[in-house]
């Protein structure tokens, strides 16, 4: 703010100094929020760690006998997040292509706000869709699909609807928006003349994604990932109704699991004892530290611009 | 030669096919809430009260006044701290501070709507028990850093001359501010706390044990409230049939709900 001479009668009265002070202070409020919420949830664990120390980290979760293992949960959250990305990327991807190269103007502005509508959808209706429509189609079509598949770890065992593999895919769709319009600024960023370039060598439209499009875009593409990502590790309801709330590590997708957000969310409120509720606020310290993490290398990813 | 060009329509066709895929749930989400949820709406589904396990009929009054009052209370929250934050961010953020301000302001944005619920229930919950405000406190670390943003990049789109043209004019610069950038940034501060509006609307987790639920009218913003959202998650996971239903009919008032104030965003961001 540029200083100048001023009697000290207006300088009181200055609105200038006061505007800039308020809104210094708000600016302030979010960084003490942000600090405000890492102190309590810190508060919240010290009892769990207190109690259970090491064995927090381990893989029995028995609340009934004092065991807060949450390795089952930290193994759940990082499964389900990652295979919905796998699943959710190449989707996106290919969405965001049509989107921008092969789609009148008109046609795709209406297409994404379609997509970007499922974004709007409040995670528990989600959930709701998901227990009664999604989880029957699993159990009654996709699990006899994959029968075959069963001497496979990944595919072994039964289920009745509520797995890993449900939850994998509501999360690919709760993330599939933002990764698309995402990576769809970041191909539309992409220079003409270089394709033009290209085209003119005769070359064909996957071609010319191979070679230029999908090399220029990697940056954005990949912040697109990143937030993704980051959404699926936070995300709560629609896991909770879905994944079968089940503290095991299993390597079939067919089977229960658990997340860290679908604990808290399943178990706080009968939480019966006081390390109890440490335990679960500690799951809540650990989600929240996963998320910051991949949020921050989302905005580095972000902010490094395309190229 | 013919190999690239096959390769060219099965990559053309591939494209169009996820096109498909992603929107088929959409339209199935679409197309269950709107037909299973009808069915249960009623002039008394929206004005009374539940009823009791195993009794027919009942509502959701109590919920939707818990919206109401959640939405309400948290923007009150957040409005303030978001605007002035971002207007802190866009017009006088320089140097080391600030880049601390945005830090952690775009980390908050991504806390997990559960870990919002935790915060919440150690801060208020923990000392004073289950209430609204517990909730709209919750709900508000979810949006704020979603207002703050709207609101710095909508004064970032202002372009400079509007901004010396004020202060030439020998306007003190908290004028050209408050009077003349707020004014211009105003569609896109106004989308900003649309779409945090939709998203506080629609939020279950941070309210499980904060607002907690109530199965009568909350009688002001200590005591805990019912929302909308709680009652679908409630009734979708307990075993009770004419309570599925219920849970249908909530849902379909909630999309309503959140799908409306997402048009009204796109009507404002169009101009």
């Amino acid at each position: 703010m540029p200083k100048r001479p001023r009697r000290k009668l207006t300088k009181r009265l200055n609105g200038d100094r006061g505007f800039f002070t308020l809104a210094l202070c708000f600016a302030l409020a979010v960084t003490a929020l942000f600090t405000l919420v890492l102190y309590e949830l810190a508060r919240g664990s010290r009892l769990s760690v207190a109690e259970a120390g090491a064995s927090l980290l381990s893989a029995e979760w028995n609340p009934g006998h004092g065991r807060f293992g949450q390795l089952p949960f930290i193994y759940g959250t990082l499964v389900s997040s990652t295979l919905a990305l796998g699943l959710a990327l190449p989707l996106s991807l290919l969405s965001a292509v049509f989107l921008v190269e092969m789609c009148p103007r008109g046609i795709a502005d209406l297409l994404s706000s379609v997509i970007e509508l499922i974004a709007a959808i409040p995670s528990v209706v989600i959930g709701l869709w998901g227990i009664f429509v999604l989880a029957p189609v699993v159990r009654d079509y996709i699990q006899p699909a994959l029968s075959k598949l069963s001497f496979i770890p990944l595919f072994s065992g039964r289920t009745m609807g509520l797995s890993m593999l449900t939850a994998v895919l509501v999360l690919a769709l709760m993330i599939t928006p933002i990764i698309t319009s995402l990576s769809k600024e970041a191909i539309a960023s992409v220079p003409a003349e270089l394709k033009d370039g290209l085209y003119a060598l005769g070359a064909t439209r996957l071609e010319v994604m191979k070679y230029v499009v999908i090399p220029y875009a990697k940056r954005g593409i990949l912040a697109a990932a990143v937030l993704g990502y980051a959404r699926a590790i936070g995300e709560t309801m629609a896991v909770t109704m879905v994944i079968g709330n089940t503290p095991v590590i299993s390597a079939s997708l067919l089977s229960p699991a658990y997340t860290l957000a679908a604990v808290i969310a399943n178990e706080f409120v009968e939480a019966t004892s006081e390390v109890y509720v440490s335990a679960l606020v500690a799951s809540g310290l650990i989600l929240f530290i996963m998320s910051a993490l991949v949020s921050l290398a989302g905005r580095a990813l972000a902010r490094g611009g395309v190229g | 030669m013919r190999l690239r060009k096959l390769a060219d329509r099965a990559f053309t066709l591939a494209c169009f096919a996820s096109v498909l895929l992603v929107l088929a749930p959409l339209f199935s989400i679409v197309y269950t809430v709107a037909s299973r949820g009808a069915r249960a709406l009623s002039i008394t589904f929206i004005t009374s009260l539940p009823a009791p396990v195993g009794e027919a009929g009942g509502g959701v009054a109590n919920a939707i006044q818990g919206t109401v009052m959640l939405t309400l209370l948290s923007m009150g929250i957040t409005l303030p701290i978001g605007v002035a934050s971002g207007i802190y961010l866009a017009e006088y953020g320089r140097g080391r501070l600030a880049d601390l301000v945005a830090v952690a302001r775009d980390t908050l944005a991504g806390t997990p709507s559960i870990v919002a619920g935790v915060f919440s229930y150690m801060l208020i919950v923990s000392r004073w028990g289950f209430s609204a405000l517990a909730g709209a406190v919750a709900l508000s670390v979810l949006v704020i850093p979603v207002v703050s943003k709207a609101t710095e990049e909508a004064l970032k789109m202002v372009p400079r001359e509007v901004k010396e043209a004020g202060l030439a004019l020998g306007l003190r610069r908290w004028r050209v501010v408050a009077y003349i950038l707020l004014k211009e940034a105003k569609a896109g501060i106004l989308a900003g706390a649309l779409l945090s509006m939709a998203r506080v609307a629609g939020e279950t987790a941070p309210l499980l044990f904060t607002s907690f639920g109530n199965q009568g009218y909350a009688g002001g913003f200590l005591d805990p409230c019912s929302a909308l959202p709680l009652v679908i998650y409630v009734y979708a996971t307990s075993p009770y049939e004419e309570w599925h239903t219920q849970a249908w009919g909530a849902a379909l008032l909630l999309m309503l709900a959140v799908l409306s104030i997402n048009l009204a965003v796109r009507r404002v961001v169009r101009g």
